[in-house]
């Protein structure tokens, strides 16, 4: 095992772990506070089904920001459909061919789109990017972390599609180096810079995931005035603190 | 009219560009300390000082309130600042300045989130620069910024219908105000009128006497202009239904004009109801200053009326904010309400039930009575994007258009993106209608004033129907300010009054029964 490898291994596992744990962590805050009052924004659903089309409608097609501002949208929405053909692309580094669903992850039509995913994730980048510089009003908002988050995207994409197109790496070494992780039974990382490049940048968004503002993917599903259903007079809504008030001095009764 | 700059309106509505510190003025004035202990908030030294320690128990009050609610607690993590906000708020489109984009004011106590409770904030803050992760230190002026564009805000919650997370900037400011009053900077305009709520029991401060002089005045009016005793009675115990509405029904135009036409429809319809004097106010300011126990303290009272009185129903009258906190709190707050008649809705309102009496063609109606007419619809923040009037999502719309449209001939909608849920606060809402925020009134009425305007010109509307009290305040201050006289704001239960033809209504009335059978 090379010293390098050894280093990366730790970086992954330090990764994953901050990675997954502070987004459980984030989550399980969020269902423990509690929701005193309901305040959907209306008209919203009176069904459950209704609420989790409206979430299925927001998360899917950025209904909202549709409504918002177009410009946003589409490269919003380009960006982040980008991100998951590029993800669906990258499973192949991470599963076994054994694993039943392999045909799904391997094949022509997953790997080519992963490739154009590149471009056009990069696309909608540069488009959000530019809206933050141009837009006073975005400008105004934005604060450093707001323009590197973009940027450090944008260097994955770069890096990435570098390593398909200019300086190609040795996959079969670096699945062997994933699978490792898995196994707990480490293996070389190919030292090419530009993969070492590539990765690097994904572990330090990885870690940043849960203190930063990419939060708003968990947090999306959490916020009261999207989730709740829109039924207040035919369901009393109480939150367990509320009960302590109510509990104290009896007026409810 | 005092002299203010009035924003131009235009033919296309025009998204300004940010003019730094244009509204770091306005600020309404902090309530002195007998109003402050009138509510159990601490006060500084003197009127608009913070109290000693004010910056540790900031940090405690946010802490707690991070710990009870939800909304604020995802809110300041989810923003992930892209703008999609920033051109929706009323205030920002009237006065330019970028504190006024929903995002930077939720921004003024992210910062101090972000500083004191992230690792983000803790890590660069100690390195000296917070900034970089869009976190800031907790100082007075801080404190101050926040007391100042707090009070920008409606409570609208416009821009919430566009966040992509659903961030709803109304929460943020509830919260924030909350905090503020708790360390000295309660404002005077809320916690002067809340105190006599519970000691009177309307904001205005109208007692039982008083009340009861203004309904014997107006069933005399009704019956010089009818003919027909209608009754408006005051606690009167075992009437069916128990009528809450906002006390500027009892007084102001058009507000009085509203509460006639429920009297009507009351008496059309034959069920027994009464005004509550301990409860004559529908208005809740425990809302506005995001005080959960100040809500619930004002919902109980009409608990207790509705026990006192032995009523079966509660009907809301025209008020936007008092029907949110009605039909989405009142239940959590003073619920449950076993002891009501549960085959109606708990608790209705007035248009439900005038709806209801139009569709079971009870109420007979004279439109032409209001030909001179046209009107168009004004949608109240609260009730557009905040609650639900009627069956289906969205019948909040639907249901006062109906009722407009079965009493009036000639009625168009102002431009689809100022209306529904998109609609424009009218200016005033969230604890702003007070006089010492005249500036931000008129500026923050534009959008809704322009959409008017351009009504005006194209489809010749002559007046704006409101169903919400503070609606009809701000507009008839602020219509002037724009070119347009105060009596084109209209209540939607003026126009039923308007409308209706009560039975042994005089020689008219009779006239026009014949028209309607031949026609
Ligand atoms: S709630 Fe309304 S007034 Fe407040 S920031 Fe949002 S749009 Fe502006
Ligand atoms: S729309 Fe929502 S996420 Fe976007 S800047 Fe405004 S508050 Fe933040």
């Amino acid at each position: 095992m090379t010293v390098l490898s050894i280093i990366y291994v730790v970086l992954f596992y330090v990764a994953i772990i901050v990675l997954f744990g502070g987004i459980a962590n984030k989550v399980m805050l969020y269902k423990r506070v509690p929701a005193p009052l309901k305040i959907p924004v209306t008209p919203a659903p009176i069904t459950r089904g209704g609420v989790v089309y409206r979430l299925f409608y927001e998360v899917v097609f950025f209904n909202s920001l549709f409504r918002a501002s177009k410009w946003t949208w589409i490269f919003g929405w380009i960006f982040h459909v980008s991100l998951l053909l590029a993800f669906f692309r990258h499973l192949r580094y991470v599963i076994s061919p054994d694993v039943f669903f392999w045909p799904l992850v391997n094949n022509q039509i997953v790997q080519s789109f992963g490739h154009y995913a590149g471009f056009t994730m990069l696309l909608g980048l540069a488009g959000l990017l530019a809206r933050r510089f141009l837009v006073d009003r975005v400008r105004y908002i934005s604060s450093a972390s707001d323009y590197l988050m973009l940027i450090l995207i944008m260097g994955i994409a770069t890096s990435g599609l570098m390593i398909v197109y200019v300086a190609h790496t040795d996959i079969i070494q670096l699945k062997a180096f994933i699978m490792g992780l898995f196994l707990a039974d480490p293996q070389n990382l190919p030292s090419d810079p530009i993969l070492l490049v590539h990765l690097t940048m994904v572990l330090f968004l990885a870690v940043i995931f849960p203190i930063s503002k990419l939060l708003h993917a968990p947090g999306l599903f959490f916020a009261p005035t999207r989730n709740q259903v829109d039924n207040p007079r035919e369901k009393r809504h109480l939150s367990a603190w509320g009960a302590e008030i109510e509990k104290k001095d009896g007026r409810n009764a | 009219m005092a002299d203010y700059e009035i924003p131009e309106t235009h033919e296309f509505p025009i998204i300004p560009s940010i003019m730094e510190g244009a509204m770091a003025h306005s600020a309404p004035f902090v309530a002195s300390e007998e109003f402050q202990t009138a509510m159990g908030f601490p006060s500084g030294a003197e009127t608009g000082q913070l109290i000693d320690g004010w910056k540790e128990k900031f940090l405690e009050l946010l802490e707690e309130k991070l710990g009870k609610y939800r909304s604020l607690q995802v809110f300041m993590d989810t923003c992930v600042k892209c703008g999609a906000c920033t051109d929706k708020c009323h205030y920002f489109i009237g006065t330019a300045d970028p504190k006024n984009m929903p995002v930077a004011r939720q921004d003024l106590i992210r910062k101090i989130y972000r500083r004191y409770f992230t690792f983000a904030g803790k890590f660069f803050g100690k390195l000296g620069i917070p900034g970089f992760v869009g976190a800031a230190e907790l100082t007075e002026e801080a404190v101050r910024e926040m007391y100042s564009y707090y009070h920008q805000c409606s409570e609208c919650r416009r821009c919430a219908v566009f966040c992509p997370f659903g961030i709803d900037t109304a929460e943020v400011t509830m919260a924030a105000r909350d905090i503020l009053s708790m360390i000295g900077m309660g404002q005077k305009y809320s916690n002067q009128i809340i105190p006599k709520i519970h000691k009177i029991g309307n904001n205005l401060g109208l007692p039982e006497a008083a009340l009861a002089d203004t309904l014997e005045g107006l069933e005399e009016e009704i019956e010089d202009e009818t003919g027909v005793k209608v009754r408006l009675p005051l606690d009167e115990k075992g009437a069916d239904i128990l009528l809450v509405t906002p006390s500027a029904d009892f007084f102001a135009e058009p507000h009085v004009d509203g509460l006639m036409g429920y009297a009507k429809v009351f008496h059309a319809a034959g069920v027994s109801w009464t005004i509550s004097s301990l409860a004559s106010e529908a208005a809740n300011f425990g809302l506005f200053i995001g005080n959960y126990e100040a809500m619930r303290n004002i919902s109980l009272r009409i608990r207790d009326e509705a026990k006192r009185l032995g009523v079966k129903r509660i009907i809301f009258g025209e008020c936007g904010h008092a029907w949110r906190v009605a039909y989405n709190h009142l239940n959590t707050l003073a619920g449950p309400w076993d002891f009501l008649d549960q085959n109606y809705p708990i608790p209705q309102h007035i248009l439900e039930f005038t709806k209801d009496c139009l569709d079971r063609d009870i109420l007979n109606i004279d439109k032409s009575e209001n030909d001179h007419m046209t009107l168009t619809f004004h949608d109240s923040c609260n009730i557009a994007r905040a609650s639900r009037i009627g069956e289906e999502p969205g019948s909040q719309f639907t249901t006062p258009r109906e009722v407009i449209k079965a009493v009036c001939n000639n009625f168009h909608d102002m431009p689809i993106e100022t209306i529904h849920d998109q609609t424009f606060c009218c200016g005033g809402g969230g604890g702003l209608l007070t006089d010492d925020l005249m500036e931000l009134r008129i500026k923050g009425a534009l959008p809704r004033m322009e959409a008017l305007k351009n009504t005006v010109a194209e489809k010749g509307v002559t007046h704006m129907a409101a169903i919400c009290a503070i609606c009809k305040s701000q507009f008839t201050k602020v219509l002037p300010y724009y070119g347009m006289t105060m009596d084109q704001i209209v209540s939607v239960h003026q126009l039923v009054s308007s409308a209706i033809i009560l039975e042994g209504q005089g020689e008219e009335a009779e006239e026009s029964d014949d028209a309607e059978e031949s026609a």
